[in-house]
């Protein structure tokens, strides 16, 4: 029997396999639905899906957008200044006006991790955390988990290897989560500085492209450099280094291509940091599909969860 | 104190589906006897339903062969989605031909509300739009909540609105039967 529907989408942890499984299903439905002359189809119809993003996004954000408006939700961007942000006390005030709005369904991004399950407990819409701060981003990892489930329909044995900033991402803490949950090997690679040493013992760390390489990975998924979570801490010494280190290089390409290793990122993709330009037009760089498929999976994510539902 | 629950009664056996089966199939037959209209079954019981027929009609007149048979899945166009406390399991529809102009056929196991012949049509329209639409049932148990009549039906067996009318076919259920017996929650 299926499980009782949840009220938000916070992070990957706490999810039965059995609920993931069913989002997962779902989504390729309603990819399916990508085929059709009407997209829309009308199961959110009367609904209201507010976007509170308090990073920058446009991926995340349009994706969120058309996947909420495929659902036929009426979908508000409620802007959010920069500036005002950090304050602990202004986000209980926004809260409380969001709640004064009685929208169904709020999907936040945040800097600071736990902001949206902060929102989740204060609030009786179903909340779907869109990145929060080095935390998780659960839709990404279910995206993700879809995209390789197209290759591969049982990931249980296959070889992903996430390359680059672990210590500030929350991609590779979802990612990696839901893989290993799914059966997947996971190993990481990347500046040491960046790599913390107290994640979970199942994570197979590399010191060198080359390590990777003669562990004959399936996939090989790159993160983004973000320079904005990286500051002035100097972390590695140039995007020049850390191309010739971690990158996807011209040289690293042609090995990958010749084994067929499939590349992954979640995007926006600094060329020449993460990978060389030839990557992109690779017949195994899933890049566009995570595109695509982030619409499907995210209506199935609004589709699984109850507003009004008991938080977790 | 909660008085007990009467078990499910039996309304039709195996051979009383077969039999409801075979008059959908001679009710077609005779309002179509020159090309046959496109048929989509409704998910889940609806799409076995229009298979059956469709082979009772392709011996019936081997020279016209079987009539395309196509599915829909109408959980996406339900109007009850907020309130249903697990997420329901997508099938997806799936309508190989062409739905602009097209005689259609929709079949469902049971007629209750007529909600889901409702968002059957709704999502139809999705796909295209049909000369003309008409709608098979195995069972017509009544209590309509909405203007939605059958053109076919293999048995009509008026229920109140709570009882428990359940049809049951070899393809998805493992048998064919159905049995109408007094809701739990109806007591």
């Amino acid at each position: 029997m299926s499980m009782p529907r949840r009220k938000d989408l916070l992070a990957i942890a706490p999810l039965a396999r059995e609920e993931i499984e069913q989002v997962l299903a779902n989504a390729a439905h309603f990819k399916a639905l990508f085929q059709r002359r009407v997209k829309k189809v009308p199961t959110l119809r009367g609904r209201h899906v507010l976007t509170l993003f308090y990073e920058p996004s446009t991926r995340t954000l349009s994706s969120f957008e058309i996947a909420a408006s495929r659902l036929s939700a009426d979908v508000t961007n409620f802007s959010v200044s920069t500036s005002s942000v950090v304050k602990g006390e202004s986000i209980l005030d926004t809260i409380e006006t969001l709640e004064s709005m009685q929208v169904d369904y709020i999907i936040v991004r945040h800097s600071a991790s736990g902001v949206p399950s902060l929102i989740a407990r204060h609030s009786k819409a179903s909340v779907l955390n869109a990145g929060d701060g080095w935390h998780a981003h659960p839709t990404q990892a279910l995206l993700d988990a879809f995209t390789l489930r197209e290759i591969w329909p049982d990931l249980a044995g296959r070889r992903i290897v996430i390359v680059g900033d672990l210590l500030h991402s929350r991609v590779a803490r979802s990612t990696s989560t839901i893989l290993h949950r799914l059966g997947a090997d996971v190993a990481v690679l990347g500046p040491g500085t960046l790599i913390p040493d107290t994640r979970w013992d199942w994570l197979r760390k590399f010191r060198t492209f080359d390590e990777v390489m003669q562990w004959r990975p399936d996939v090989v998924y790159l993160l983004r450099i973000q320079n904005e979570r990286l500051g002035a801490d100097p972390f590695f010494p140039s995007l020049g280094e850390y191309h010739r280190h971690f990158g996807v290089t011209d040289e690293r390409f042609a090995r990958i291509a010749a084994e067929g290793v499939y590349i992954m990122h979640p995007g926006p993709v600094n060329r020449g940091v993460e990978l060389v330009d030839a990557v992109m037009s690779y017949d195994r760089c899933l890049i566009n599909q995570q595109v695509e498929n982030g619409i499907a999976t995210r209506m199935a994510c609004l589709h699984w969860l109850q507003p009004g539902a008991p938080p977790a | 104190m909660l008085s007990p629950v009467p078990a499910p009664q039996p309304l039709l056996d195996a051979d009383g589906i077969e039999a409801a089966v075979g008059r959908l199939a001679e009710a077609i037959a005779r309002r179509h006897p020159h090309t046959w209209p496109a048929f989509i079954g409704i998910e889940r019981r609806g799409v076995p339903l229009a298979r059956r027929v469709a082979a009772l009609l392709a011996a019936l007149d081997p020279r016209r062969g079987a009539p395309a048979v196509g599915s829909l899945d109408i959980s996406l166009y339900r109007d009850d989605l907020a309130a249903l406390p697990t997420v329901p399991q997508l099938r997806g529809s799936n309508i190989e031909f062409d739905v602009d102009g097209a005689q259609v056929i929709l079949f469902d196991d049971v007629l209750y509300t007529g909600r889901t012949i409702r968002a059957a049509l709704d999502e139809l329209a999705d796909f295209g739009r049909p000369a003309r639409v008409e709608l098979a049932v195995l069972l017509d148990r009544g209590c309509r909540e909405l203007p939605i009549q059958a053109d076919y039906v293999g048995l009509v067996h008026p229920t109140a609105p709570g009882d428990y009318v359940r049809v049951r076919l070899q393809e998805t259920d493992g048998a064919d039967a159905a049995t109408v017996g007094q809701k739990e929650a109806a007591r």
